[in-house]
Formats: structure tokens, C-alpha cells, sequence
């Protein structure tokens, strides 16, 4: 094999990303996922004779926000373009898109690269345009069905610069990207849902020369577990060919997830000259300046800034703080648990435990309310009750609801801090382990941690463990 | 009228007249179920409708519920649509009885009704000549008296050019004053459903019924119907504008007689008439057969077989599917216009000839701004620069037939409105002349064009 280190990847990314509206681009019709084949559809995205798209005004400001999340210049005017090609799933037999004057240009993303700690990927462009339909080789035999439900839903496509030097890269930053338009609420790029798609350029270049490499497209790589897999193959490909004085053809390669292979595309699918030209249909885009600055307003705080906040603000970790940061839901739910009166720290461990393993398990998000863990985060401190049981109280309220008090109270784990019943606890630890008893008082003082864990055992977690410590060390010395 | 068994007595009426031009081949709906439509229509119109009663017929690029929508294609036989075009039902709620599909180009790409599956229409005054186009059966059946009005479609005078030739008067009104929903696309940038009638009153009273605003057509501008101007005593305060790139010394002189006796009588009426350049007119149509050709050919991209209208081939192959229905569904004219239009758009032409066209275009239109900058209210010419010609005569020869688009083609390129009237005969055959008028102006020009139809001897020779 060749000695990767002399050889450096060069990979840039295109990513079409799934606008969050309710109807599609350029018709009322629904654009969910998941209805049964040619449900969701109208003379419009039929692309029936006389038929004409009218854009629809959601998806234009859920674009500008995505642009003005990813630094953008968004322009005041853009024009809407056909991009001309045959194929079934294509009913006009152009797509509406955007190609001589895009939404908008010129924006940038930072993202935390594996290999070279932050490093900025530059967003060559975002434009708007509309989804195809789906073609089903696999439904009837010998057969290809045709399923128009997707035809039309509004798409964004951003376009990176050839930044990425590993496919390691290449995910850090894709994964970033789903977090900023997770964030900005515009998408909810869920890969398998085909709600995010990403094509790659690959090329190689000999470490150290400037000049970029013949590089190819690689496509169909359907989610986030491939982006890595499909770009090494590729890279590894590219590699062995130059290293057996080979070269690289450009041309398009299917990514095949089945047998982690790629294999160029037949060359009736590639299209050539999309002979684009501006959509007669639609005026140009003109987005007033006012407008641009609406949707800038509308846009939350993101998730970079958020993390340097978190740690400024609630003395975190910067790995903590990116823990609680990754999903917008999670980092307002820890938000709302300090509000609450919980110690930031305290809150931190606890949602970053406790709230996102119950997420990870349950569907229904984050089941326990962010005041009730406060509650609870308060009664730990207090005294009243054992870590141990505030996770099983953690556990009660998340699966039946109510107040952490009275669940606690109710499972009876309020923490005993009587001395007299904590002694008769200790006492009766010590009477049925006599020789333990013995080695301690030989010196074995280690030995208190077992005790102490039998007080609690014995006490069902019940006894105050800084009392019951007390009351073991004063008995072991007598 | 207002009366529902009047309404019935005119849908019937109709219904006989229709029977009677069948001969034209103007119209392409079946006489059983045309007569069975008016008649349900009548019944179902409301009175109170401004055309109620009145029968409109429709050319067959435009979408009705009612009856097939062909294109006068072989591609769209038998073609329903599930949706009516805006026009058609602005018409229905004005009462108007929608009367039948007329023939017409295929695709409206022609300038003679010769290039339809369904058969040439006929002029009507002369069954050996064509009735021009690409809106030929909706003005054939109007100069036959069969109907008072019918819609037709402009992309480059089709609208004009047959209400010359037939004698009728045809309107193109500006770009964007009437919705396109529901007309079937080929040059989407100059397209515009336009009204062919017997008189100035009955197109523009259509005409005001379709027009306005649509929520289903982002280039429909955002404007309240037409308002009809009144029959004006005179012309007085008007300025008319003669281009005299649109009278070349070649024009036949007959032309340019009926051109002249028109723009004297404009003059007694009171209007001022001044000269004037439009230096880029010798381009518009070599700029318009680059445009409308580009635009459709990825307009007609849609028309492959797989979704709807018959295919050519059951292959399994979907390119030989596409190879075979498009190759045997379009005809020779509108295949020439596909490859045209896809060949200037194509990479490494684009530049060369879309773009430039486009920049072209541009400056055609500013010739008329610049026109109407300097005082100017309406211009006058010719529309056609012949009267009607031989069926057959321009066949083989393509460039001949653009080229009866020539005074024409510019209202197009410029989204001005436009007017054609009958201003005289040609040894028995009608010829037209027309009014531009200034965007979105079409009181003015109406107004114009109702002074002149009173006083212009339209049936006498020139």
C-alpha cells in the first residue's frame, strides 16, 4: 500500500439540505415525508401543461436564515434558473434552481477538525432550489416506479470550497453543519430520511504541491456512518491508481454502502450541459434589506457561541460545555434547570448523565421537567436525599410524573439523619461482621467504605452517609 | 342578455353556427358534445355575469375542464386537463360560454395553422389560403361570424397576425395583464393570452373579463381588471407615432396605402402623428427566434411519454421511450424549434446567442421607451406585411414564414400591448393595421382603436 503520509486529500462538499416548511416550493402541496406514492401532488409539481410554480414565501426565509447562520452574504437579488436534463423523476424536465446569481455567497463555517484542532470550511455558496422525485428500482421487477411526493419539496444546496484535507474532516464538519441548521431550526437533516444528502469532490495531490488534482464526484452516500467509509475508499482508489502510474479520470462514482465500494456511474445518468438559463416563470428573488434583517433577528444563538457562553457563564468544561451544546433542546433544557435554582455544576453532570441516557432510550425526549430536576438536584444538596436515590427518584418522576419530593417521600428514600436510628444501623453492620471489624481495627481502615456500603444497603439507601460515616468511625475506634 | 332562455337560445344558436364553419376545420371539438356543452354551460351560467351568455371560443393551448387540450399536437391527443386555465374561468364566472377548442400551430409555433396534427383551418374567405397563426381556427371562426369572441395566445403576433389576415380584430394585451395559469408554455418570457373579435368592443370587453391579478402566476401583475374606456368623440390630444422601420420600400404598396388612408383618418380625428425610429427593429426577429425557441425547448421537455399523453413506444427503454414519443408526437416545426432553442443554450453558444439575445431584447424595448419618452402615445403600423398568403406557399421554407412575423414579433419582445384592426381590403382579402401602446396603457390604445374602427372603410379595397 502507499505511504499515505505522501499523499494529501483534497475533498469538497456539496450538501442539499431539506428546508422545514409544511408545503413544497413551488405548489400548496405537502411536502412530508412518508405518504403513500403520488399523494402529495398538483398540476404544479406534476409539471402538467399550463401549470406555473409560485415560490413559496416560508422557504425563501427559512434559505436566508441558513445563509445568514453559515456567514453568508445573502443578496438582495437572486434569480431563480432551470436546470435542463431528462429524467423520469424529473416531470418538467428541468429542476428550478438557482445558477448565475445564487441566494447567497461568501460564508464560512469553523468546525473542530480531528486533525488540525479548529479549522474553517468556506461556504462557496447557498442557493435554493427544488427536489426531484424518486425513482424505485427495487418495488416492481424489471420495473422502475415513479414516487413525485418529493417533487418540488424546497431544497437549499451549500457549497464548500475544497477545504477538507481527510475524510475525518469531511464529517467534523458536516456534523457541525447539522448542527447549525438543526439550531436555526431550518432542516431537520435527518440523513436517513434523505433530509440531508451530501456529494463529494475528491481529489489527491502530492503533499506540499499547490495545484489540485483531477478530482471526482462522488455520490449516494446516504448517511453519516458512509461519509467517512465512501471518501476513504475513494481516496484509497485515486491513490493506488497515481501510485501505479495511473491516472485519475474525472468522472461521477456511486458510492455502494453493501460493498463499500464505489463504481462510476453508467454514462447515460451523467448529464453533461444542464443548459441552464433563467426561469421565465418566476421574477428575480428581491429580498429587501429589512427582510434580511428580520431573519437575521429570528435566528438563535448558535451553537459556537453558545458553548463559549456556557462556559463563561457556568464555569464548564470546554468538553462539557460541548456535550450540552450539540442539540439546541438539550443545552435550553440545562439553561432552564439552572434558571431553576440548580448549581450549574451539579445540573451540568446530571443532564449530561442521568437526562441524556433516559433521552436515548425514550422517544419522548426529555421526560423529566427541568424545574422537577431542579427540585431534585436540590434535595441531593440538601441533604435529603443519597445520589443513589435521587436516580431512582430521577427514574420515577421520568416515567410517572410528580414532584421529586413526594416521589421520594412516597418510595420512602428520604434521607435518615437521626443519630439514634443511623447508630442502630452501624451497630448492627458491625455485630454481623465481626472479623472485618477485626482487620480494621488491625489497620485495615480501608475497610470503611465496605461498612458504610453495608449501612446503606442495610438501610435501603436511606442513611445520611456523612452521619453514617461519622457514627462507623467513632464505633471502629472504640 | 339576462334571461336564462335567452342564454339557452344563444348556446343553441351557436352550437348551428359551429356546424356551419365545420368546413373551416377551425374547431377541434366534436359538434355533439360542443352542442351538449353550451347547452349545459347556459344552463348553469349565471345572469348577472357581464358576458352572460356570450359564446367565447377557446384556443386549444389554453386549459378548459370542458373539452381536450390537444395543442393541436399529436403529443397531447386526447389530453384532459384536471384544471381550467384562469382566463377560462374568469370567463365562466362572467357567464360566458366556453365554445369549444379551437385549432391552431402546434404548440402555437406557427404562422398559418398549417403546423396542427389535427389538419389546416381554412381561411375564411378563401379555402385555398391560410387563415395565418398560430391563432388561426379562434380567428377564422370569428371572421365566419360563428362566434362574437374568442381567446387566442401571443408569443410573437399570433394573436394579430390571424386577426388581420381574417379580418378580425385581435388584442395582445401587455405582458403580465393576464394571467398564464392554465395556457400551455412555449416562450414563457413573451407569452400572453390574447382575445380575437368581430369589433374593438367585443375583444375588449373579453378582454377586461381576464385580466387582473392571480395568485397562480408570479409574472401576472398585481392589478385590477381592465376598466373599458368610452367610445371617444375624437382623437384630439393624441400622438401617434409612425416607426419607419415598419414601412421599408419594399412594403407592398398596398400596405402601405391602407397604412396611409388609416393614419389620415387619425389625423381628421384630431391626433398629432410625428415619425419616429426604432433603430433596433431590423433584430427582433432573428432575436426572437433565438428566445422563444430556447424557452421552449425546455418547456416542451415536459412532453416525454411518462406521465400522461400517449407514447410512441412500449420499450422498456425509458431514452428509446423518450427517443420514439417525442420523435413521432411532435411535429417537423416544433421539432426544428427544440433543436433551435436547445442548441443556443447549450454550453459554448449560450453566450453567442441566448445572451446576446437577451441584451438584444433589452434594447428593443428601450427603442419604445425612448418612442414614448419623447411625447409619443401610440405607435402605428402594418401588423402583417401581406394579406393573407397560399396554403402551403411557406412550408419549405421556414425563414419566409418568421418573417410575417416581423411587425409583430416586437410588441412581443417589449411586453407592450398591442392592437390589430381591419383597415382595408387587398383584392377581397381583409388586411390589418395596429396599435402599440405604452405597458399597461390599453385604455389609451383602446380608445384609439375604437375612433378609427368607426370611420375606417375595413371591407373597401385600398
Amino acid at each position: 500500500m502507499a505511504a499515505p503520509a505522501s499523499w494529501e486529500t483534497v475533498i469538497g462538499l456539496e450538501t442539499h439540505v431539506q428546508l422545514r416548511t409544511a408545503s413544497k416550493m413551488f405548489c400548496g402541496c405537502s411536502a412530508a415525508f412518508g405518504a403513500p406514492p403520488n399523494t402529495n401532488v398538483c398540476p404544479v409539481c406534476l409539471g402538467l401543461p399550463g401549470a406555473l410554480p409560485m415560490a413559496n414565501g416560508l422557504a425563501l426565509q427559512l434559505a436566508v436564515r441558513a445563509a445568514l447562520a453559515l456567514g453568508c452574504t445573502v443578496h438582495s437579488r437572486s434569480v431563480f434558473a432551470r436546470k435542463n436534463y431528462f429524467y423520469p423523476d424529473l416531470p418538467k424536465g428541468y429542476q428550478i434552481s438557482q445558477f448565475e446569481q445564487p441566494l447567497a455567497t461568501e460564508g464560512s463555517l469553523s468546525y473542530l477538525s480531528p486533525d488540525r484542532g479548529i479549522a474553517t470550511a468556506t461556504i462557496q455558496r447557498l442557493h435554493v432550489e427544488e427536489d426531484a422525485g424518486k425513482s424505485l428500482h427495487d418495488r416492481f421487477p424489471k420495473h422502475t416506479a415513479i414516487d413525485l411526493n418529493r417533487c418540488g419539496v424546497p431544497l437549499v444546496e451549500i457549497v464548500t470550497g475544497p477545504d477538507f484535507r481527510s475524510p475525518q474532516e469531511a464529517r467534523a464538519y458536516l456534523l457541525t453543519l447539522k448542527q447549525v441548521l438543526e439550531y436555526a431550526a431550518v432542516s431537520d437533516c435527518d440523513m436517513e430520511k434523505g433530509s440531508l444528502r451530501v456529494d463529494a469532490n475528491v481529489s489527491v495531490r502530492r503533499v506540499g504541491r499547490p495545484e489540485l488534482g483531477t478530482k471526482t464526484e462522488v455520490k449516494n452516500i446516504n448517511s453519516f456512518a458512509y461519509v467517512e467509509k465512501a471518501l476513504t475508499v475513494e481516496h484509497d482508489r485515486q491513490i493506488a491508481l497515481l501510485e501505479g502510474g495511473g491516472t485519475v479520470e474525472q468522472q461521477t462514482l456511486l458510492y455502494d454502502a453493501k460493498t463499500n465500494s464505489v463504481r462510476p456511474q453508467r454514462a447515460k445518468e451523467a448529464s453533461h450541459d444542464y443548459r441552464y438559463f433563467p426561469d421565465p416563470d418566476l421574477p428575480p428573488l428581491v429580498l429587501r434589506e429589512e427582510f434580511i434583517a428580520e431573519q437575521q433577528a429570528l435566528l438563535p444563538e448558535l451553537p459556537a457561541k453558545k458553548r463559549e457562553r456556557f462556559v463563561e457563564k457556568y464555569a464548564l468544561s470546554v468538553t462539557d460545555a460541548a456535550v450540552l451544546t450539540a442539540d439546541r433542546s438539550v443545552a435550553d433544557y440545562y439553561e432552564a434547570v439552572v434558571h431553576a435554582g440548580a448549581d450549574a455544576k451539579a445540573a451540568a453532570n446530571w443532564v449530561m448523565t442521568e437526562v441524556l441516557a433516559d433521552a436515548k432510550d425514550h422517544a419522548d425526549g426529555l421526560r423529566v421537567p427541568a424545574g422537577a430536576l431542579a427540585n431534585l438536584i436540590g434535595l441531593v444538596r440538601g441533604g435529603t436525599l443519597s445520589h443513589q436515590a435521587a436516580k431512582r427518584v430521577f427514574g420515577e418522576v421520568a416515567d410517572h410524573g410528580g414532584e421529586p419530593r413526594n416521589v421520594a417521600e412516597a418510595l420512602g428514600l428520604i434521607q435518615v439523619a437521626d443519630t439514634g436510628v443511623v447508630t442502630g444501623w452501624v451497630s448492627e453492620v458491625l455485630v454481623s461482621h465481626p472479623t472485618e471489624v477485626a482487620r480494621y481495627r488491625s489497620g485495615e481502615t480501608k475497610l470503611l467504605q465496605f461498612f458504610l456500603g453495608q449501612v446503606m444497603k442495610l438501610s435501603r439507601g436511606k442513611a445520611d452517609p456523612k452521619l453514617a460515616q461519622r457514627v462507623l468511625e467513632e464505633k471502629l475506634v472504640a | 342578455m339576462s334571461d336564462p332562455s335567452e342564454a339557452l337560445a344563444s348556446a343553441k344558436a351557436t352550437a348551428d353556427r359551429l356546424v356551419k364553419a365545420k368546413r373551416l376545420n377551425a374547431c377541434l371539438t366534436p359538434v355533439g358534445e360542443l352542442r351538449k356543452a353550451l347547452v349545459t354551460q347556459a344552463q348553469a351560467a349565471h345572469p348577472s355575469g357581464v358576458l352572460y351568455g356570450m359564446p367565447v371560443a377557446v384556443k386549444d393551448n389554453i386549459c378548459t375542464l370542458e373539452f381536450t387540450t390537444t395543442c393541436g399536437s399529436k403529443i397531447l391527443e386526447s389530453y384532459r386537463s384536471p384544471y381550467e386555465a384562469t382566463a377560462v374561468a374568469k370567463l365562466k364566472a362572467a357567464g360566458a360560454l366556453i365554445a369549444g377548442k379551437t385549432n391552431c400551430d402546434e404548440f402555437a409555433m406557427g404562422s398559418s395553422t398549417e403546423h396542427s396534427a389535427y389538419g389546416r383551418t381554412l381561411h375564411p374567405f378563401d379555402k385555398t389560403r391560410v387563415p395565418g397563426g398560430s391563432s388561426g381556427g379562434s380567428a377564422a371562426l370569428v371572421a365566419a361570424g360563428a362566434v362574437p369572441a374568442a381567446l387566442g395566445s401571443e408569443t410573437g403576433g399570433s394573436v394579430r397576425q390571424p386577426a388581420s389576415l381574417c379580418g378580425v380584430v385581435g388584442i395582445k394585451p401587455t405582458y403580465g395583464r393576464v394571467s398564464r395559469w392554465g395556457l400551455v408554455a412555449f416562450g414563457s418570457s413573451l407569452d400572453q393570452i390574447g382575445v380575437l373579435g368581430r369589433s374593438v368592443h367585443d375583444a375588449a370587453r373579453v378582454l377586461s373579463v381576464i385580466s387582473g391579478r392571480d395568485p397562480k402566476d408570479s409574472t401576472c401583475e398585481e392589478r385590477d381588471p381592465l376598466r373599458l374606456p368610452n367610445v371617444p368623440e375624437s382623437l384630439q390630444g393624441f400622438v401617434i407615432g409612425i416607426p419607419r422601420e415598419y414601412f421599408p420600400a419594399d412594403l407592398d404598396p398596398a400596405v402601405r396605402r391602407a397604412c396611409d388612408r388609416a393614419v389620415r383618418l387619425c389625423k381628421e380625428l384630431g391626433a398629432a402623428v410625428r415619425e419616429v425610429a426604432l433603430p433596433h427593429t431590423a433584430y427582433a426577429v432573428p432575436t426572437y427566434y433565438i428566445l422563444a425557441p430556447a424557452e421552449a425547448s425546455s418547456n416542451l421537455a415536459r412532453y416525454d411519454g411518462a406521465r400522461y399523453g400517449p407514447r410512441f413506444d412500449g420499450s422498456a427503454d425509458v431514452r428509446a421511450l423518450y427517443r420514439t414519443t417525442r420523435g413521432e408526437g411532435f411535429g417537423p416545426e416544433v421539432r426544428r424549434r427544440i433543436l433551435l432553442g436547445t442548441y443556443v443554450l447549450s454550453s459554448g453558444y449560450y453566450d453567442a446567442y441566448y445572451r446576446k439575445a437577451q441584451q438584444m431584447r433589452a434594447l428593443i424595448a428601450q427603442d419604445f421607451r425612448n418612442a414614448f419618452d419623447r411625447g409619443v402615445d401610440l405607435l402605428f403600423t402594418p401588423t402583417t406585411p401581406s394579406p393573407a398568403f397560399k396554403a402551403g406557399e411557406k412550408l419549405d421554407d421556414p425563414v419566409a414564414m418568421y418573417l410575417s412575423d416581423i411587425f409583430t414579433v416586437t410588441a412581443n419582445l417589449a411586453g407592450l400591448p398591442a392592437i390589430s384592426l381591419p383597415i382595408g381590403r387587398v383584392k377581397g382579402l381583409p388586411l390589418g393595421g395596429q396599435f402599440i401602446g405604452q405597458a399597461f396603457l390599453e385604455d389609451e390604445m383602446l380608445e384609439a382603436a375604437y375612433a378609427l374602427e368607426r370611420v375606417v372603410p375595413a371591407t373597401e379595397e385600398a
